[in-house]
């Protein structure tokens, strides 16, 4: 297991390294350079860019500006804010949690779900309900989220009424019940795509163990047939489905990002908007980076789980 | 090691059988279409006894034993007809094909087990083998998880796993194929059943771990009384463990007899031809006999000859009878049982 | 004998058919993905040609007939804010939508192709650099990478299709590098090897001609998740500007008028969904098709 776990996290810091080199290909990607931002601003001379770009060491090699910014990155100095000037970790950091909390209650709802629907689909193949369940996925899997949302809100909240229609709590009641009240409908909206994508996998990964030799001894002991399916097929068809869940980090991400926006959530892909608008450069570098770190100590994450629970990787 | 074997046991003298299977009939359904792979099988099996089943792959040895035990695919899958008359540990004698889910599940594992061929993917590689035989304990045996487990660990020792306290928590891929295949015996004779059904479990395994496993066999059913089904293609091992012989082929039976009479006289064209094609001790050095291999190759359950079914490879082949009537399975004195048209016009062969 | 030995025994024999005609026929028998073709078909025809045969031209405004619901009047599918035929402006933006979507996946096929290839073929110190490459820009969640470019630029179809296909050529890179680690030990590929081949030879006319299969899979796949982004930056608006218009941007413009005119943002999202599971379903279909599994 050490080996493993030694081998993926080289692999990770290498990943780390690519991942800010192509953070800061992006940064130098738009036309004009890191700079657009200020020759947008009205009134800008072209002397008071020169200077700029002499403090800011634009005029130095570009491996060296990579290097200064790489090392600044690391110890925590990703920048300040156009807006306020505020340390721009600071201000990720205090949207992030909104941006957990969704995406964590999302998912755990969406991932449970869809397991069921995937093991039932698989148990039952090609009948009426694993039809419907693979073509509902797909359909699911195609629908824009954030036409899925505003098509929520019209529904619950415009005609029915019954849910609230953006943001993290209603103003004057900070209640938990008021909280989750908000909750609903942005995570159902977001577990959407998760649902569907964990229900195929699963439904996959349940039909390559459910054919295995060891399934068949088990029912030849005499297990009951629930016992076959949950103690023997479930617990390895499990197993690579920890795989799955680190790399749907991304995509969570971004439908996070869209949800954030129609339901007025204030977390981080809100955050990466309102600064976009604003041309707030270090604080979208900032986030985009960040997102792809956070992915990368997912996976980190995700690998160790499947180590420890994998005894063929745990034990040699 | 095992070289001349005492023939104790003939027709006349078995005891009541445990196990009696009538007309099991098994048909696979491919793209809509029922294509049979065991046409009409009967046979019976008393305690202590060992019952090998022998043919090529795809005579259907092995399905018709899934069948008994209903673990061949859901239907419309497959579809299993016949009887399968089991008399249990209490008294009663049950039809194992038409027994409802508990009650078979209730049977499995602890009237009837079964050990499959690769030892490899037979064990859930997720779970320690102490759990897995824990498991078929706790299911059929009144006993706590405590006593279980001491209960597994005397069953490791008892089919010769070293240190079998430590590898109560071992997983499969900690062991060699031999111990593998001693663990899975271990969970099949965990709930002390009347009848085991061994799939080819040595065809997987070295020569030595072979014979180390039939060993072990022989000696629980010495101890236990267990009547063991043996499937295999190797008539080495038939020589070595069987009182009877059953021969397969096309899904049928063929040929029936006990192992002294078999391998002296065998009467079906198929066997003698099987026999000819092991290669002996006593063939070495000498020029004048032949090593033949059978020629053709296993006919398409779904486009069976007309007629026999081996006829197209058989050297005793007659034009007009053999194409054309299926023959019949009949009794050829002395308990024993032949399926061929020409049985007592062919003389014996060697 | 493990059931699927015994299954493969009751198997039954292979008539010699084509193995074309064999996948064209599994295709076919995917009704969902010949739906999906029909649909698509379906699609074109109508934004590319619809135009042409309405009475209305999708920039008319005509005030006095705004905010029309639909399936009342002559306006089929209702009117926007300044009375413009819902139905013309959705054939227009199909226009623009679908043909991002495809030219945005000739771009990824043609760089991941080249990057697959390349890191498929020599292996080695470059295949492994550029598949962590790979890896590394698959981190990123896709619409964050395309709103930081798109941002900075002045966004237009072309520059947008450029930025969209930057970041979903991943995904046909890693296909057809496994392509090519696999169709590289092959008996031809070492025969035209020893033949005296060049590189470049050996990969474009003897092993991608055989990765095509898999190869179209994902660039149907790719044309889903291409008109998918677009809409979905177009919505944000950071993609297609109006008046120029796309599923995407007349979603955003429908948000305002959610409550008085619901069918605005409806039908936008609904032709979306409907060229995305068209996509899919035939991505799907093409993926079993081209499959040689037996077991169904």
């Amino acid at each position: 297991m050490l080996r493993f776990l030694i081998q993926r996290s080289l692999q990770n810091v290498l990943l780390l390294w690519l991942v800010s080199m192509i953070g800061f290909a992006v940064l130098y990607l738009a036309p004009g350079g890191p700079l657009t931002q200020f020759a947008l601003v009205p009134g800008m001379s072209q002397e008071q860019l020169l200077k700029i770009a002499e403090q800011m060491g634009l005029n130095r090699p570009i491996h060296e500006q990579y290097f200064e910014w790489f090392t600044r990155l690391l110890s925590g100095d990703w920048g300040r804010s156009f807006r306020d000037g505020q340390p721009v970790l600071g201000i990720i950091g205090s949207h992030l949690w909104a941006t957990l909390e969704l995406m964590g209650t999302s998912a755990s709802i969406a991932i449970f779900v869809g397991i069921w629907v995937g093991v039932l689909g698989a148990i039952k193949r090609y009948s009426l309900f694993d039809y419907l369940a693979t073509v509902g996925a797909m359909v699911a899997l195609s629908i824009p989220t954030f036409w899925f949302g505003l098509v929520t809100i019209y529904i619950f909240s415009v005609k029915l009424g019954i849910l609230p229609a953006g943001n993290r709590y209603t103003i004057g009641d900070g209640s938990f019940l008021d909280h989750v009240h908000h909750l609903i409908a942005p995570s159902l909206v977001l577990g959407l795509v998760t649902v569907a994508l964990w229900s195929r996998y699963m439904r996959s990964s349940m039909l390559d163990v459910i054919n295995q030799d060891y399934i068949r001894t088990a029912r030849a002991k005499g297990a009951p047939e629930r016992q076959v399916l949950v103690r023997h097929a479930m617990r390895n068809a499990l197993l690579p489905m920890i795989t799955v869940a680190g790399l749907q980090l991304p995509t969570l991400l971004s439908g996070a990002l869209v949800t954030e926006t129609i339901f007025t959530w204030p977390g981080m892909g809100r955050l990466f908007l309102d600064s976009l608008s604003y041309r707030d450069y270090p604080v979208v570098m900032g986030i985009l980076v960040l997102s792809a770190v956070l992915v990368l100590i997912g996976n980190l994450l995700a690998d160790i789980l499947y180590a420890v629970a994998d005894p063929r990787i745990r034990l040699n | 090691m095992r070289s001349i074997r005492v023939w104790t046991i003939s027709m006349g003298e078995r005891a009541p059988p445990t196990l009696v299977v009538e007309n099991i009939s098994v048909g696979f359904r491919r793209s809509g279409k029922l294509v049979p792979a065991v046409h009409d099988v009967s046979f019976s099996i008393s305690p202590g006894e060992t019952l090998a089943l022998v043919g090529e792959s795809g005579s259907g040895k092995s399905v018709t034993n899934l069948a008994i035990m209903q673990l061949t695919p859901p239907a419309p899958r497959s579809e299993v007809r016949g009887r399968a008359l089991l008399t249990c540990k209490d008294g009663i004698t049950r039809d194992l094909i038409s027994a409802r889910r508990e009650d078979i599940q209730a049977i499995r594992g602890n009237e009837i087990s079964m050990i499959f061929q690769e030892p490899m993917t037979s064990l859930n590689p997720v779970r320690s083998i102490g759990d897995q035989i824990a498991e078929a304990i706790m299911l059929h045996r009144n006993m706590s998880k405590r006593q279980a487990y001491k209960e597994t660990t005397d069953l490791l020792a008892l089919v010769g796993i070293p240190d079998a306290a430590k590898r109560l928590d071992s997983y499969p891929h900690h062991l060699s194929g031999g111990m593998r295949q001693r663990v899975m015996i271990a969970m099949a004779i965990s709930c002390e059943p009347r009848v085991m059904v061994a799939d080819e479990p040595t065809t997987a395994l070295d020569v030595t771990v072979q014979a180390q496993i039939l060993e072990l066999l022989k000696r629980i059913q010495e101890q236990t009384g267990l009547a063991i089904i043996f499937i295999t293609h190797n008539l080495g091992v038939v020589a070595e463990v069987a009182d009877r012989v059953m021969v397969m082929y096309g899904g049928r039976l063929v040929e029936e007899a006990t192992a002294a009479q078999l391998f002296e006289q065998p009467l079906m064209p198929y066997t003698s031809a099987l026999l000819n094609s092991v290669p002996r001790m006593d063939m070495a050095g000498r020029r004048d006999t032949v090593l033949e291999a059978i020629r053709g190759s296993v006919p398409d359950p779904a486009s069976q000859p007309a007629g026999c079914t081996f006829h197209p490879r058989c050297n005793h082949f007659v034009p007009g009878r053999c194409d054309v009537t299926q023959p019949p399975l009949e009794t050829a004195g002395d308990g024993r049982k032949v399926r061929c048209l020409r049985w007592n016009e062919i003389g014996a062969t060697a | 004998m493990s059931h699927a030995a015994i299954q493969a025994d009751v198997a039954a024999s292979g008539e010699p058919v084509l193995q074309r005609n064999r996948a064209i026929d599994r295709f076919m028998r995917h009704k969902l993905a010949v739906a999906g073709m029909a649909m698509i078909a379906f699609l074109l025809m109508v934004c590319f040609i619809g135009p042409l045969l309405l009475p209305f031209d999708d920039l008319f405004i005509d005030i006095k007939h705004r905010f029309a619901p639909p399936f009342v009047s002559v306006h089929v599918l209702g009117t926007d804010p300044l009375g413009r035929d819902h139905l013309a402006r959705l054939m227009m933006a199909g226009r623009i939508s679908l043909s991002i979507g495809f030219a945005a996946m000739l771009m990824a096929v043609v760089l991941g192709t080249v990057v697959g290839a390349v890191a498929g073929y020599y292996g080695g110190v470059i295949g492994a650099v550029l598949m962590r490459l790979v890896d590394a820009m698959l981190c990123f969640p896709s619409i964050f990478l395309i709103l930081a470019i798109a941002a900075f630029i002045h966004p237009g179809v072309v520059s947008i299709t450029i930025i969209i296909a930057l970041t979903s050529w991943m995904e046909v890179a890693r296909v057809v590098e496994g392509q090519m680690k696999s169709l590289r030990e092959r008996d031809f590929a070492v025969a035209a090897e020893l033949m005296g081949g060049t590189d470049r030879y050996i990969i474009f006319r003897e092993l991608l001609p055989n990765a095509v299969g898999p190869i179209v899979v994902a660039a149907t796949l790719n044309v889903a998740n291409a008109i998918l982004m677009e809409s979905y930056i177009s919505f944000l608006g950071y993609g297609i500007q109006p008046p120029t218009p796309s599923w995407g941007n007349m979603l955003n413009n429908a948000q305002q008028y959610l409550e008085r005119a619901p069918w605005l943002a409806i039908f936008p999202g609904l032709a979306i969904t409907i060229a995305v599971t068209s996509f899919n379903f035939i991505g799907d279909g093409l993926r079993d098709a081209l499959d040689p599994r037996l077991d169904h």
